[in-house]
């Protein structure tokens, strides 16, 4: 059973740098700083191109990246909750 | 209040007020050639804990437009440290128009080192050794950073030398009182030289942040991107408070101007060091 | 003029800010400042020509305030967010409602906490829900802790563990033991709906909450500012059914003295009924008028007043004294161990 779709916040409202294995990103509703590390940029700019849910997710990412599928989702999850925290992603 | 004076340092105007003379007539004597403006943007005042205590041990409370709820009154005799916590103060809380990063700043042909650090760090008396060798001298507390432009802007206050460091203060310097027995130790407040007070509205443009360890090995190491933009941040009071405008000034200066992190083991290496950084740029 | 006549003049007439000298500018803005009216001033004498240093400080005002509400807006957002499973609106209160509703009164305004109403049921819920969700007590001790819950008509402040913002849940607008008794269910019965989860009070509650705020609540802190409030909510969408409103909660007394007070300093369009100061409002007038031009508290007999009166109206005689007392004993019992 599908769980909810991700989606990233609207690109006008952040402010992207990357740094090196950090990349910075200034959320402007709250005024927050976020330093990112892997693989959270790649989530965010998966979920900008469309809304996943996190079994779409996470298949790409393991793809692309050398991922544990297990290791991989609980982590996966944990970073969803992060963001979505923040503000930086949505839940559809 | 009964005694009073208006200074202005760089792009920012004083007002201080006090319950008693010494204080205003210290400050008078140290800011002796700085410009007396008709408007401040910011007001401290120093007041007496208590009616009694205007007279008996008088103890001096540091308020203000901005002020420190806890803040412990000091005895008048450090009257002219009180003020200038107070005026640090109130910039620290409330200034916007730069970007603030606890830094000193010196310039050669109006391009600008940086030495960011706390309280501690040495940067006090890297700049004051350097401005006697050449360098302009645009304050040891605060860097101001135009966000619009990047440009660094003087603040050159008096340096606050402390304990061990009195010792480089030059014998022909104007300085303030020798204050003993404060919450730092042994303070005395020196005045930058007249061509530093003169050219206080001369921008600068940063081309070099070193941040200095003092009583270390003499050693240089490079910087990663991230470290660099962590420090800064750490390094600024008003970043968070300066929103986007804050981010973008910020991201700016860690990309356009190389870091460097510099340990030393005494003030002669260090000025030889940055001195030497300097001629490969 | 002394400087807070100058900065209330201002405010009501912004174009008789031509030459003022600016040693008395640095005067009215210190005020301003100390007023939390700084970034108010700031908009109302938006366009006109001043001195430039003058206007620099306007601006940095103004761009505080930009800041300021962003962050409002979104707090009021992640407690929403936190709050969406009541399946109840979550009603903003104060500087939070006035920019979330583009409000005339949320131009330039400083804003702390994020104020909202929630109705008594859903108040352990909602609390269970925001601890959840990251925030948390400040450090408080059992007693107080038993104050507000008992007595108060709010939650003891929660603060964000992470962004450091503090948020106050109300189930009324004054403490149930104090006089004037408003009508909760009214309140959320007739809020207006923002997106977003979020509502305001209708138009003349926020003004009756205002003046409730402002004088019921008894200290008469930020009294220049929460009366400005009021003149710009009356000057944007005026005064039907404010009368009746503030009968039905029981605080005509507060709103007569408000749309008074406001008509006096602020010149607000209000009719005959509401033009003239009588003796009491005299007093209170004198009371928020209490700043000089280096931005000190003067006229301490009257705040001594003032605050007395405050506490006695939070809490009836004897309960004040136990609260007291108790207090007392644990402040001597804190220097014992010391």
């Amino acid at each position: 059973m599908p769980g909810p779709r991700y989606r990233a916040a609207d690109a006008a409202l952040l402010i992207v740098e990357p740094l090196d294995i950090f990349t910075a990103v200034f959320h402007r509703p709250s005024g927050t700083t976020h330093l990112l590390n892997e693989p959270a940029p790649q989530i965010l700019e998966m979920l900008a191109d469309a809304p996943l849910d996190a079994a779409a997710l996470l298949d790409r990412l393991s793809r692309q990246y050398q991922l544990d599928e297990a290791e991989g989702a609980d982590m996966l999850y944990a970073r969803l909750d992060e963001l979505e925290a923040a503000g930086l992603v949505d839940r559809l | 209040m009964r005694h009073r004076i208006s200074l202005r340092v760089g792009p920012v105007g004083f007002r201080i007020g006090s319950d008693w003379r010494a204080p205003i007539a210290a400050l008078d004597a140290l800011y002796r050639d700085y410009p007396r403006p008709d408007f401040a943007d910011y007001t401290v005042r120093l007041e007496a804990t208590s009616f009694w205590r205007r007279w008996l041990r008088p103890s001096v409370q540091t308020l203000g437009d901005y002020h420190l709820p806890d803040s412990a009154p000091l005895p008048l005799a450090q009257g002219l440290l009180a003020a200038e916590m107070g005026m640090n103060l109130q910039v620290a809380l409330g200034h916007r128009r730069h970007l603030l990063l606890h830094a000193a700043v010196v310039a050669r042909d109006d391009r600008a080192v940086l030495l960011s650090g706390v309280s501690g760090a040495g940067k006090s008396t890297l700049a004051l050794m350097l401005s006697r060798r050449g360098w302009r001298f645009l304050g040891d507390e605060f860097a101001l950073i135009d966000p619009v432009s990047g440009l660094a802007y003087p603040f050159p206050r008096p340096i606050s030398l402390k304990n061990e460091s009195l010792g480089v203060i030059p014998p022909d310097s104007l300085t303030g009182p020798h204050l003993t027995g404060t919450p730092k130790g042994e303070v005395r407040h020196v005045a930058p030289d007249s061509a530093a007070i003169a050219a206080m509205d001369v921008p600068a443009r940063p081309v070099l942040v070193i941040f200095p360890r003092f009583g270390q090995p003499l050693a240089l190491h490079g910087m990663a991107p991230t470290e660099t933009f962590v420090r800064l941040t750490q390094a600024s009071t008003n970043y968070v408070a300066l929103g986007e405008a804050g981010f973008r000034a910020l991201t700016r200066l860690r990309s356009d101007v190389p870091a460097v992190a510099l340990d030393y083991p005494d003030g002669e290496s260090g000025v030889a060091a940055v001195e030497s950084i300097w001629s490969q740029l | 003029m002394n400087a807070v006549e100058r900065l209330i003049d201002l405010l009501r007439a912004p174009e008789r800010s031509t030459a003022i000298p600016l040693d008395v500018w640095t005067e009215i803005l210190t005020v301003a400042r100390a007023e939390t009216l700084l970034g108010t001033l700031a908009y109302r004498l938006d366009g006109l020509t001043l001195p430039a240093v003058v206007v620099a400080v306007l601006a940095d005002a103004k761009a505080e305030a930009e800041q300021v509400r962003r962050t409002a807006l979104w707090e009021a957002n992640r407690i929403a967010h936190a709050l969406a499973p009541l399946g109840h609106p979550v009603i903003l209160l104060k500087g939070t409602a006035f920019v979330a509703a583009g409000l005339a009164a949320g131009r330039g305004r400083g804003i702390g906490d994020c104020d909202i109403l929630l109705p008594q049921s859903l108040l352990d819920r909602a609390e269970a829900l925001l601890i959840d969700a990251g925030w948390g007590w400040l450090k408080s001790d059992l007693y107080d802790d038993l104050y507000y819950r008992r007595w108060m008509h709010e939650l003891p402040p929660l603060v964000h563990v992470e962004r450091g913002h503090m948020v106050d849940v109300h189930h009324t607008i004054l403490p149930p033991t104090a006089r004037p008794t408003p009508d909760p269910e009214a309140l959320i019965a007739d809020a207006e709906m923002l997106a977003g989860g979020l509502a305001t009070l209708c138009h003349s509650d926020m003004i009756v909450h205002a003046a409730a705020h402002l004088f019921a609540d008894g200290e008469l802190s930020g009294g220049l500012r929460n009366l400005w409030d009021i003149h710009a909510l009356v000057e944007e969408r005026g005064m039907a059914g404010l009368a009746e409103r503030a009968r039905h909660h029981g605080l005509s007394n507060a709103v007569g003295r408000a749309l008074r007070l406001s008509h006096a300093l602020y010149g607000t369009a209000v009719p005959n009924t509401w033009q003239t100061l009588n003796a009491t409002d005299r007093l209170y007038r004198w009371r928020m008028t209490a700043r000089d031009g280096w931005g000190r508290e003067r006229r301490w007999l009257t705040r001594m007043g003032f605050y007395i009166r405050s506490h006695a109206i939070r809490m009836p005689l004897p309960l004040l004294v136990r609260h007291l007392w108790i207090k007392w004993r644990k402040g001597k019992a804190a220097g014992v161990s010391e």
